[in-house]
């Protein structure tokens, strides 16, 4: 009954849109392979957009995760390698590495945090430093090169990526609990209503007792926590990472959350709508690929099209409002 | 005379609702036109559409007799007729003479600095101010920002200047270099528009005076035809006798024992003490360490001294340790500091209390009904409970502030500039309040530039000049003359007697 407006519907009828036109295109859209396929290949993006949409709903941003993504799988492979020995291969091994990468995430969303609330420093200047920083130390552990993890023990992993229950996958599982938890927390939470408030007028959220540095840390670190989450279902797919894993995934994870109509100067959050943000990206690449009509080169410029659309909309309707 | 500007039956509707009922008004070259009424009585839409950026649904707008050939406030700019916001159009990172000369820079290719500088500087000394044409918006007082809108109005060679409000972020001398200029702006020729809730200013100042109220003139006077009681009245269109309630004559023991506070670097060595049932009201010019010492004394700034709470001392970090001890304050910037504008009623009521409405999930039902409740007890009139705050009038802003500022039951509240920018009868309501609040055995703090309202509402007043305690005032001792003394610092000797 509430906000039923634009923003919200918006993204929504352009999904549905694109699942018509995708099974219009293409007879093979809509079969089982190809929906997983497609919802597995969103849960990372995925997974990191919801962190995401609480950093930007508190007017913060993140550009590191895509460099922290692929520092953390570094880390995590040269942990799992390092314990190999010790544990052998098994589920121990597995959830030790499980734990450096959680670990890890929580750690880099730290220091992102600190440098912003604590020196004070912009959030994009911080996270663009944080950015290289991340990237450069992978490639020079990985000396140019790509860190593997051990076969057996990736064999033994894979499951991870490509196993699940009741037929749907582990990342499609996770990406799906993510979601609900973060829609909950942004609604339902004191966490998601400072967060708008802060994002919204930050000397107002301090004016009115909210600890505006404790709540825009703690947005961070989940950010930093749910790449690392998102890094766990990542490497079971390839047993590798090296300088250019998790490439642009931070401008994908952004485009998603502006796409599903939050605000990116903050203030206003919609986790459903990052959700639905993902999808329509990945739908995008996928039917670019399953039907000749565009070449999938052109991917980046309908993406682009598509994320600029969305802010002329949402504009569009502020200014509707009179405000 | 052709009036410089006029309406002539001027109808204006949003949607269904029509908000002006014909309105016929002139401003004539070389008059003060006051136009006041309550908030939501159509001043600012008239004011609008005068300035080009609304048009009128019928009816017209007469430029020297003629129909006004603008459609936006540029092109009326262009034509002589100029705004002044309540909020500044300046940039604050330029300076006063890049804003002077915004968007009609001399030069062709390469900016004339050099004219820019000359032609300001010959604008400020024509205003009596002393502003280098070189220094940052973001670096003025507020007094000294609207003189540079006065300025870049006559920049433009305005005929007709609308002044929204001009003096309610100004201090009392402020005010009187404000009016000194717009003397002199009557004298050479320009029309004048004025709009202020201060009563005294419209008498003092106004040549006519056009009373609104609720979208259609109810009373047109010349100067000298209307006392402020007649002024209110027919704003309010019913008698106002009881603007502030009565004395209240019994306290309780000490609540608040304020001994050798310091806000560094603006309050110094203050102390005083509070008892239960009390409205101390705080006087002093802005900048005399009023709003710092209220925020030091909630935790939002940092402090030295002592503070005891019902004998016990105790010490305040954070907003959150106030209000644990029962004390609150509100703010005297509601659209900055108070409220999220762009968020609903409910939202705003709650924020610093949430912890009250559900351990982990928010009680969205909790939350409403508190609001209802602050609806009804502080006579909040939204025409949408879901709207945004920001769409509110200042009075019902202000009364969800003070309802907001009251959720968490503070025993000692501090209100800074309680009806800044808001009409008589929303005043005397929350003059109501306070008192309400006061007799059911809270300590009020009021803090306000507002001499009525000062020696009004308080039964102890304490006067603070260049962060000191200037004095202090009791019961018969309360008069303006005192009070404005200590606050200028001319017998401080005599009448001190803290």
């Amino acid at each position: 009954m509430r906000n039923l407006s634009l923003s919200t519907l918006g993204p929504l009828a352009a999904l549905i849109l694109l699942v018509v036109l995708g099974a219009f295109l293409n007879a093979n859209f809509l079969s089982a392979g190809n929906i997983t396929n497609v919802l597995a290949r969103s849960a990372f993006i995925g997974m990191i957009a919801v962190g995401m949409t609480f950093v930007i709903t508190s007017g913060g941003l993140d550009l590191s995760v895509g460099s922290m993504a692929a520092f953390i799988a570094g880390m995590m492979i040269l942990a799992m390698n390092a314990m190999l020995p010790t544990l052998g291969i098994g589920v121990p091994l597995v959830l030790a590495g499980m734990a450096v990468a959680l670990g890890v995430g929580l750690l880099a969303g730290l220091a992102n945090g600190l440098l912003i609330t604590r020196a004070g420093i912009e959030p994009f200047i911080v996270t663009l430093g944080t950015m290289g920083i991340f990237r450069s130390l992978v490639t020079w552990i990985a000396d140019g090169g790509t860190l593997s993890l051990d076969f057996e023990a990736r064999q033994f992993y894979r499951p991870v990526y490509y196993g699940g229950i009741f037929g749907i996958t582990w990342p499609i599982l996770v990406f799906a609990v993510v979601a609900v938890l973060g829609e909950l927390a942004m609604r339902r939470t004191r966490f998601g209503r400072y967060c708008e408030a802060i994002g919204s007028n930050d000397r107002v959220a301090r004016y009115s007792a909210v600890k505006v540095e404790r709540v825009q840390l703690m947005t961070y670190v989940a950010l930093g926590v749910l790449v690392g989450l998102a890094t766990i279902l990542y490497v079971p797919r390839l047993g590798s990472a090296s300088g250019s894993t998790g490439l642009l995934w931070e401008l994908e994870a952004i485009a998603a959350v502006i796409i599903g109509g939050t605000a990116l100067k903050g203030g206003y959050g919609r986790v459903w709508g990052t959700v639905v943000g993902v999808l329509i990206l990945s739908l995008i690449d996928n039917i670019l690929n399953l039907a000749d009509l565009v070449s999938p080169y052109l991917n980046g410029a309908i993406q682009g099209v598509i994320i600029v659309l969305a802010v002329v909309l949402q504009r569009g309707k502020s200014s509707a409002e009179g405000r | 005379m052709t009036p410089a500007l006029a309406l002539q039956d001027v109808h204006k509707s949003f949607g269904p609702i029509e908000v002006l009922h014909g309105i016929d008004f002139a401003l004539r070259p070389g008059e003060v036109h006051a136009l006041i009424g309550e908030n939501g009585a159509g001043k600012s839409t008239i004011m609008k559409i005068l300035g080009g950026f609304l048009t009128s649904t019928s009816g017209q707008v007469l430029l020297d007799g003629q129909p006004a050939p603008y459609r936006s406030g540029a092109e009326a700019e262009a034509a002589g007729v100029v705004v002044i916001h309540q909020e500044f159009n300046l940039a604050p990172d330029l300076t006063v003479a890049q804003n002077v000369f915004l968007g009609r820079e001399p030069g062709r290719f390469l900016l004339d600095h050099r004219a820019m500088r000359r032609e300001t500087q010959a604008l400020l000394d024509q205003l009596d101010c002393r502003v280098s044409p070189d220094a940052r918006i973001r670096d003025l007082a507020v007094s000294d920002r609207q003189m540079v809108e006065i300025a870049k109005a006559l920049g433009r060679k305005a005929r007709v200047l609308i002044m929204d409000e001009p003096s309610a972020v100004l201090t009392h001398r402020e005010v009187e270099v404000l009016f000194r200029q717009i003397d002199r702006l009557r004298a050479s020729g320009v029309a004048l528009l004025y709009t202020s809730h201060r009563l005294d200013e419209v008498r003092h100042l106004a040549d006519r005076i056009t009373v609104l109220r609720d979208g259609a003139v109810v009373r047109q006077a010349l100067r000298g035809e209307l006392t402020e009681d007649g002024m209110a009245t027919a704003m309010v269109g019913r008698d106002l006798k009881d603007i502030f309630p009565p004395r209240r004559d019994s306290f309780g023991p000490v609540v608040l024992e304020v001994q050798g506070f310091s806000v560094p670097p603006v309050v110094q060595d203050v102390s005083f003490t509070l008892r239960r049932g009390e409205v101390l009201g705080i006087s002093g010019l802005v900048g005399s360490g009023r709003t710092e010492l209220a925020e030091g004394l909630v935790g939002l700034r940092t402090h030295r001294g002592s503070l005891r709470r019902e004998g016990q001392a105790i010490t305040l970090h954070s907003t959150a340790d106030a209000a644990a001890h029962g004390l609150a304050y509100l703010t005297e910037d509601r659209k900055e500091l108070g409220l999220l504008l762009d968020k609903s009623l409910r939202e705003n009521l709650t924020l610093s209390t949430l912890g009250r409405f559900g351990r982990l999930m928010i009680s969205r039902p909790a939350e409403e009904t508190a609001l209802t409740r602050a609806i009804e007890d502080f006579d909040i009139r939204a025409p949408r409970r879901d709207m945004a705050v920001g769409n509110l009038s200042g009075g019902n802003q202000q009364k969800l502030l003070l309802a907001k500022t009251m959720l968490p039951d503070p025993q000692i509240v501090i209100i800074d500039e309680p009806t800044r920018g808001i009409d008589i009868g929303t005043k005397s309501q929350i003059y109501h309040f306070i008192d309400r609040l006061a007799r059911d055995g809270l300590s009020v703090i009021v803090i306000s530039s507002d001499m009525p309202e000062i020696l009004g509402l308080s039964d102890r007043v304490l006067v603070m000049r260049q962060g000191r305690v200037a004095g202090e005032l009791q019961g018969d001792a309360i008069t303006e003359t005192a009070v404005v003394r200590l606050v200028m610092g001319t017998t401080e000797e005599a009448t001190a007697d803290a």
